[in-house]
């Protein structure tokens, strides 16, 4: 094998890791987001809630700057195609990131408006959950693209019932980490209702995976035969089902670490549904934007590499250190 | 209109909007680190708590940048997709740095000053000041790595229609990174200084928090006081490469009409590109010459020595160009008041000076906004100097309409979102340090 195709393999699964570390650690902020005003009852429980996330949501989030600017600079075309492409879409999702980055802060100082902020931060974190799922679906079931890698549809274009349907899955993945994470933070009847509706979610989250399943064997030609697909997806139900008893003893951590390994399984099953393309295009795969013709010069990803090595894991330590700090129970 | 202006007002706004932000944070990084060291060394608890209350200011200006900057992360290839295919080989990289290297460290470790007080150890709080001093500055480079290598390209072959990489060090320490990089830091830190000289001085005024507000003012003033003379030499080396890599540029600052020997330094004048002339120009024979070249006779490009497809906007560069140097010129006369009220112990009765300050405030913010723009309308048509038009880079795929759509969006959501910040800075300061608090709720 050459160099330069190594190297796109490599960025395949670092652009992969990059998206797994921000599903599961801005998921556990978006999923307390999005079911913030319906798991706390007063201001008692927003406050434990926020100050659960309030210390580590900004570096969770620099996962999504950090995996989209190295899309950017390993998959030039994939950025361009794709953020082009989903335009009205991207909008939406950008809209509501930045409300939800400020209503977190605005709502501890901005005292009269404080239910404005909380359904800002509410809603703000449901349109990125829901709406990310959308993205991925539509690129693993193929999008219109012409011979200059452009898209050639429209916003109702990704609307598909596939896309959606691995939207709902995908947030409910991102709910279910928000629970278990919620839980392990906190204590009385917010806990309890956080487990409660932990067990509901894990449920609703097994069906979507095997209703995505068989949508998949529909839609996805030769996805049954994928050996480390039928893997990640056994993984993806197996540790649903464990979550979910683990939430049911009271075990935090576990629970939490049960979720987050369904999330990477679940993004195991894209990326083994997809590889080696990125964004499939609809009717001649010719089109398929892959990770070979797609992808930045051999040095540029080379830079890369060296950067992601030196860089990562330092990321990693004092994002560990930082979490111990904030480790245990909030206590109001 | 076409999809590429309304491609070009959206990120003039947004981009424009997001950097209020990032070079006041820089400077306030600085004044927090100043406090936390002096709290660490002497262990008294008036810096602990001016620190906590600027800790607390930082964060909401933070967050603030935050919300601001993804939108530009993300708009290289919502809007400008065809510059993503073009030089992503390059510019990618840079952005994906940021994060890596400096975007992860400032958040994390600014997650502990805000929260964290009560739960580390007084080194590790210190530990973490200059961690989100030193990341906010790395992330800082990192953008003007990239932006400097729309202006000065370097480290790159055309290969296929592409910028392809060649040498990553030639590319992102091209002609402009480090003397732009320097410049613009130190606004950051003029901007923030100010900004903090005009609370103390708002507290003066008041005749309140007077413990805290007479270290913080004149903190904060010393660091003004260097930094906005210190500017002048950054800015001339500024100019000085502007004139030798992007000679049209600077044939657009000046409105040079005729490239000539012994060329004179506009300091004022209305430029008028139908007559190639400006009216009612104040002008110091021979200075731009003496400037550049440090002799008197050199030869300097005028805009007749280019192309007239290839120049940017007169007006639009010359008005703001000259724009910062005029308020820069301000910052000087008022540092050098400052250092002889400070000198002579007269600050803290200067009544009148204390209101000039409070005045100046958003000043730095203007001259922030005017540089970025003369930078970037000087360097039009060219999105990358001399290898891209900014005609050329925009998304083909979306249409107009959804682009003004989003425009008018991020307007409104800006104007509120601005409108709340003032208001929670100005109850924040209200309040004071005596009543601010920070720290992990139930502690």
């Amino acid at each position: 094998m050459e160099t330069l195709q190594i190297l796109q393999i490599t960025w395949f699964f670092l652009v992969g890791i990059l998206f797994t570390g921000y599903s599961i650690l801005d998921g556990f902020d978006l999923g307390i987001g999005a079911m913030l005003p319906f798991m706390a009852k007063d201001k008692k429980d927003i406050t434990a809630l926020f100050t659960a996330i309030g210390p580590v949501w900004d570096g969770n989030e620099v996962w999504l700057l950090t995996g989209g600017g190295a899309l950017f600079a390993a998959f030039p075309h994939v950025y361009a195609t794709v953020f082009s492409g989903f335009y009205l879409a991207l909008m939406i999702v950008l809209f509501a990131l930045i409300f939800r980055a400020v209503s977190l802060e605005f709502w501890s100082l901005d005292e009269t408006r404080r239910t404005f902020w909380k359904w800002a931060f509410s809603i703000g974190s449901f349109l990125p959950a829901l709406l990310f799922g959308v993205a991925l679906g539509n690129v693993i079931l193929g999008i219109p693209l012409d011979d200059r890698m452009e898209f050639t549809g429209n916003f109702v274009t990704l609307l598909r019932p596939y896309p959606l349907a691995i939207g709902l899955l995908g947030f409910s993945a991102i709910l279910l980490q928000g629970c278990t994470y919620g839980a392990l933070k906190t204590t009385g009847e917010l806990h309890d209702r956080l487990v409660a509706a932990g067990k509901k979610i894990a449920i609703a989250y097994g069906i979507l995976m095997v209703i995505s399943g068989v949508l998949t064997g529909i839609f996805i030609p030769g996805s049954m035969a994928n050996i480390p697909g039928w893997v990640c997806a056994g993984i993806v139900l197996a540790s649903i089902f464990m979550t979910a008893i683990q939430l049911g003893k009271g075990n935090g951590l576990p629970a939490f670490l049960l979720s987050s390994l369904s999330f990477m399984g679940l993004w195991g099953i894209a990326g083994s549904l997809q590889f080696p393309a990125l964004v499939r295009s609809i009717g001649s795969g010719d089109l398929n934007l892959s990770i070979y013709n797609s992808s930045s010069s051999q040095l540029t990803l080379t830079v890369m590499l060296i950067i992601a090595l030196i860089g990562m894991p330092i990321v990693i330590g004092y994002t560990i250190y930082a979490y111990r700090i904030f480790k245990g129970k909030v206590t109001l | 209109m076409d999809a590429v202006i309304l491609s070009r007002i959206q990120f003039g706004l947004t981009a424009g909007f997001h950097f209020i932000f990032p070079p006041l944070t820089l400077g306030l990084t600085l004044v927090v680190v100043i406090l936390e060291t002096i709290y660490f060394r002497n262990n008294n608890d008036l810096y602990k708590k001016i620190s906590n209350f600027m800790i607390k200011v930082l964060g909401l200006v933070f967050v603030m940048g935050v919300a601001t900057g993804i939108v530009l992360e993300f708009s290289f290839g919502t809007n400008w997709s065809n510059y993503s295919r073009m030089v992503g080989d390059i510019f990618g990289a840079p952005l994906a740095a940021e994060g890596v290297f400096a975007f992860f460290m400032e958040s994390v470790f600014l997650g502990i000053l805000v929260f964290g007080r009560n739960r580390v150890s007084r080194g590790v709080f210190l530990l973490s000041a200059f961690l989100v001093f030193i990341a906010s500055h790395l992330s800082g480079l990192w953008i003007i790595i990239a932006n400097s290598w729309m202006q000065t390209p370097a480290g790159f072959a055309i290969e296929g229609g592409r910028a392809v990489l060649k040498d990553f060090f030639a590319a992102a320490f091209n002609d402009s990174t480090l003397i732009r990089y320097l410049h613009t830091v130190m606004g950051g830190w003029i901007t923030g200084s100010l900004f903090t000289a005009g609370i103390g001085s708002w507290y003066l005024l008041k005749n309140r928090d007077l413990d805290s507000a007479k270290p913080l003012l004149t903190i904060a003033l010393w660091i003004y006081v260097a930094m906005a003379i210190l500017q002048f030499g950054s800015g001339h080396g500024h100019s000085v490469q502007v004139a030798k890599t992007q000679p049209a540029k600077m044939a657009a600052f000046e409105a040079l009409w005729k490239g000539q020997n012994g060329a004179p330094m506009s300091v004022i004048g209305i430029p008028d590109p139908s007559r190639k002339k400006t009216h009612l120009e104040i002008a110091v024979p021979k200075l731009l010459s003496i400037a550049i070249y440090f002799d008197p006779e050199a030869r300097v490009q005028g805009l007749d020595d280019f192309k007239e497809e290839e120049l940017p906007s007169v007006v639009l560069s010359y008005l703001t160009y000259h724009g910062m140097i005029g308020l820069g010129s301000l910052f000087a006369l008022l540092a050098v008041i400052s250092a002889i009220l400070m000198i002579s112990r007269k600050l803290f009765e200067a009544r009148w000076f204390l209101w000039v300050l409070i005045s100046a405030v958003p000043l730095p913010f203007i001259a922030n906004e005017l540089g970025w723009m003369a930078a970037e309308f000087g360097r039009q048509p060219w999105a990358v100097y001399k290898v891209l038009k900014t005609a050329e880079a925009a998304s083909v795929v979306v249409p107009a309409w959804q682009i003004l759509v989003s425009i008018i969006a991020f307007s409104a959501i800006y104007c509120l979102l601005f409108a709340v910040f003032l208001k929670i800075l100005f109850s924040i300061i209200s309040k004071g340090p005596d009543k601010i608090t920070i720290g992990y709720v139930g502690e």
